[in-house]
């Protein structure tokens, strides 16, 4: 019984983990972090599986074992009211599980909120009900869009702030999150890694225009986004001259 | 007509209603013209001052006070049971002392409650069954969701826990009744009046509240009037919780019967003694972080106003110290049930009872470390992160505990596969997935990429619905016996079952996948390439909410007629079974003595208490009081 059990729990675990791992869970990876994330997840997939198919095997092959027969309804189970041994067992498994995830969770934590170089580009990142501003210092001068562009392979930090309520300032594809709140400035830096348009979410209930608070980031090689950069920084000088 | 009006009841609670609203108009306009404020009738002021205080003066009026101010006021007082028991069903449309009809009371308002919501869930996946705007416009969209979340955790989740319990847990230990009756009853009455609250703000000009259940500063302080309703029925709601959970660790602490020690209380008394614990210290918190939006809305106060020194991330600090133990809440009960649903079905003692009520203790400790995990993202200060998830990953050993402790439970034992039974597994394996995801959340780096997604939306539902509501199923098949005196239609039962295991599934199941996939949750329109999965979400989801409707009709059925119950159909050892079904007006003639655990299947001869033999005419014919020990 015990080994057919344990065959049954290692052959379900492995269809699981492999059905799990072959969903296309999460979107493009925009960023230095997100490979970490996906990497991250591919781990508690791993760890997680083979958890939830032990707890039902055990319930199922119960139900399926010892389930009441005709004939049996004045029977009662044997009188087992537990077993130490066990109980410490299923104590001390989920707490080294518990304490080595949490153990590789911290590590990455500190890796991707790790202080950003002197030095690092900028990006002012301004969360109102219902629209994003981004203000980006440049040679050609300051640049303010609803539009958000920035040079692959370069690390940057966003500095985030709200005049009213609080967003959150989440683009999928860099797998980072963090709030827009009003009276501080939250931020966070990461190094996008793909060339490309990317969403922007606002992923704090902000009122009647949540749903529509989006827009797009574009990441762009380097030259091309001087280019752009330049352009913008004319027009945003133009706009506020005509002021 | 005057002699009703002076009667404690509907009449004089509609009158007190009315007078009510005329004290609060008086008050505000004389209170304006005294602070010579122009103009001295504000409509919004009348509304928030009248939102506090008329349902005390329907309370008044329908006589939750009676009894008080005519003993406190030196007048005689009768204590003759008058307003004990039910003898019709009118009778539970008064304020009633007795713990059963006050159980059924709250059963019945908390379930008509998840209708509602429920209804409301229907009308949001509507709206959500393909992008862009389909029946409603975001401002009755955010306040369907918001109003859908409230309805469910306060009017329905929490006080159907605390109903099932009113009924059973006196029986249970082998008390008369509840140890403060009549503020038992004043609990109850609460209830509806913030139900009925929340349900009114759709009448607001603005429309209802539409923060989110959460209604985090500043938004809620900024919203339109409506907000003031969730503001203020929400003190009502807790003050009830509250009340109600003093009540039940005065009667499990000084009312259980000669013999019941700690550790022969069933688990259902640990799981509420446990959660009263949890109430009393957390709900406090709620009320204050309420109180302080509406201070800074009805009075200009600057708590969460950044320009005038308030600090808005004080408000999740606040909000969350109650609403994360709150999930505890809204769990512990569903554990206790589970607890004794499978002992009985299972003919075996629960597995390491000693652990169960440990753990039980272990999370209501480690439930108030953990708060800042749902602010991960808040912007809060970074160091607190990482304590933060250790103490949410904690949680986890002592909820591992317990399922395992289920799983074996069922090993080697004789297992009847009804409809409470399946409930009881079905939430094993639907709470297992739920609690795994709740690890993957406390895993900060995580988090930061699925916070306030679909993915969130699909964890909380595999809790509450697949955890807390396949639990409440469970129990109210479990003891619908014991409540009605008739047995429910066990094929129906099993068909709700089945039909809600799988839609429910099919309908949180993709949640977690369009989450990790970049929906944000608590919007109304979406991005292209979600749509086919929000279909299928929204189409299961309907059939998951037409399977309630066979509930609903097994229920009401089999009350009117459904074929008589003895007084222990399943074999039960627990006191509740060894008295007739449903029990006599004061539960019991000679408080039982217990003698042993309540859980001793399998022993042979075990008895766990000893039930007085109850005099025979209290007791219909062929419901004896003791054949759970034959």
């Amino acid at each position: 019984m015990w080994v057919s059990l344990a065959a049954i729990i290692v052959v379900a675990s492995a269809i699981g983990i492999g059905i799990m791992l072959a969903i296309s869970w999460f979107p493009a990876q925009g960023s230095n972090v997100a490979p970490k994330i996906d990497t991250f997840w591919n781990v508690l997939i791993v760890v997680s599986v083979p958890i939830f198919v032990s707890v039902v095997t055990m319930m199922l092959f119960s139900i399926w074992r010892w389930r009441q027969r005709p004939g049996e309804e004045g029977l009662d189970g044997p009188p087992i009211h537990g077993s130490t041994k066990l109980e410490v067992i299923w104590t001390i498994i989920p707490t080294i599980i518990i304490a080595a995830l949490s153990t590789y969770a911290a590590i990455l934590l500190l890796d991707i909120q790790a202080a950003p170089a002197k030095g690092t580009r900028v990006v002012n990142v301004n969360g109102i009900q219902f629209a994003w501003n981004f203000e980006t210092k440049t040679d050609a001068g300051p640049v303010k869009s609803n539009l958000l562009y920035l040079p692959v392979n370069e690390p940057v930090t966003f500095d985030i702030r709200s005049k009213d309520v609080i967003h959150a300032f989440w683009v999928p594809a860099f797998r980072m999150q963090v709030d827009a709140v009003p009276g501080i400035t939250t931020s966070y830096s990461l190094t996008p890694t793909k060339v490309g348009s990317f969403d922007i979410v606002c992923a704090e209930l902000c009122g009647l225009g949540h749903a529509y608070m989006r827009s797009t980031v574009t990441v762009l090689p380097p030259a091309r986004y001087k280019a752009v950069m330049a352009g913008l920084a004319h027009a945003s000088a133009a706009v506020g001259g005509s002021k | 007509m005057a002699s009703k009006i002076r009667q404690a009841g509907w009449y004089r609670a509609l009158a007190f209603t009315i007078l009510g609203i005329a004290v609060c108009i008086g008050l505000s306009t004389g209170l304006r013209a005294a602070f010579g404020l122009n103009p001295v009738y504000d409509g919004t002021a009348v509304l928030q001052i009248s939102l506090l205080m008329v349902p005390i003066f329907f309370l008044g009026g329908i006589g939750c006070f009676d009894y008080w101010l005519r003993w406190a006021s030196g007048r005689k007082v009768v204590d003759d049971h008058a307003d004990h028991g039910a003898k019709s069903w009118k009778d539970y449309f008064k304020v009633n002392t007795d713990h059963k009809v006050i159980g059924i009371q709250y059963i019945c308002v908390s379930f008509f409650f998840m209708f509602v919501g429920g209804l409301m869930a229907m009308l949001v996946r509507a709206e959500l069954a393909a992008p862009g705007r389909q029946f409603v416009d975001p401002n009755t969209y955010n306040g369907l969701f918001s109003v859908h979340a409230t309805l469910l955790i306060f009017l329905f989740v929490i006080p159907v826990f605390a109903g099932i319990a009113n009924y059973v847990l006196p029986l249970m230990i082998g008390a008369p009744d509840m140890a403060f009756p009549r503020l038992n009853a004043l609990s109850f009455w609460m209830l509806p009046l913030a139900g009925v609250m929340m349900l009114l703000s759709f009448l607001a000009p603005g429309g209802s509240f539409a923060a989110g259940w959460t209604a985090y500063a500043p938004l809620s302080v900024d919203a339109p009037i409506g907000q003031a309703f969730f503001t203020i029925a929400v003190q009502f709601a807790g003050a009830s919780s509250i009340a109600t959970a003093l009540n039940f660790l005065v009667t499990i602490i000084t009312m259980r019967a000669p013999g019941m020690t700690f550790f022969r209380m069933p688990l259902l008394v640990w799981a509420n003694f446990s959660t009263s614990l949890l109430v009393v210290i957390a709900t406090p918190f709620i009320a204050a972080s309420q109180f302080m939006v509406l201070l800074d809305r009805a009075l200009g106060f600057n708590f969460f106003n950044p320009a005038g020194g308030g600090d808005v991330l004080m408000y999740q600090h606040v909000f969350w110290f109650y609403s994360h133990p709150a999930v505890y809440i809204m769990m512990l009960p569903g554990f206790g049930i589970i607890s004794e649903v499978l002992a009985t079905r299972a003919r075996k003692p629960v597995f390491g009872y000693r652990m169960m009520a440990f753990s039980l203790l272990a999370i209501v400790l480690l439930g108030f470390t953990v708060w800042a995990h749902h602010m991960f993202v808040s912007g809060m200060p970074n160091w607190v992160r990482i304590p933060m998830m250790a103490t949410t990953a904690i949680i986890a050993i002592p909820t591992g505990i317990k399922i395992f402790s289920w799983v074996a439970t069922l090993w080697r034992g004789v297992l009847k596969m009804d409809t409470p039974m399946l409930w009881a597994t079905g939430f094993i394996a639907m709470f297992t997935l739920g609690g795994i995801s709740g690890v993957m959340l406390a895993m900060v780096p995580l988090d930061i990429h699925v916070s306030d997604t679909y993915f969130i939306v699909a964890h909380i539902h595999y809790v509450l619905f697949g955890g807390s509501l396949f639990t409440i199923f469970a129990g109210i098949y479990f003891w619908f016996p014991k409540m009605t005196g008739r047995m429910f239609n066990e094929k129906l039962g099993k068909i709700h079952f089945w039909l809600t295991f799988v839609f429910f599934n099919l309908t949180f199941a993709p949640m977690h996948l369009i989450g990790v996939q970049g929906m944000p949750r608590r919007v109304s329109d979406y991005a292209e390439q979600f749509a086919t999965w929000n279909m299928i979400i929204s189409i299961s989801s309907f059939i998951l909410g037409l399977s309630s409707l066979l509930f609903l009709y097994n229920m009401v059925a089999s009350w009117r007629s459904g074929p008589k119950a003895s007084s222990n159909p399943w074999n039960s050892l627990t006191i509740e079974w060894q008295v007739s079904s449903p029990p006599p007006i004061f539960n019991f003639d000679t408080i039982p003595s217990v003698v042993g655990g309540p859980y001793e299947y399998g022993v042979p001869g075990a008895v766990h208490a000893i039930v007085g033999d109850p005099a025979k005419d209290l007791v219909p014919a062929g419901a004896g009081a003791t054949e759970g020990h034959s």
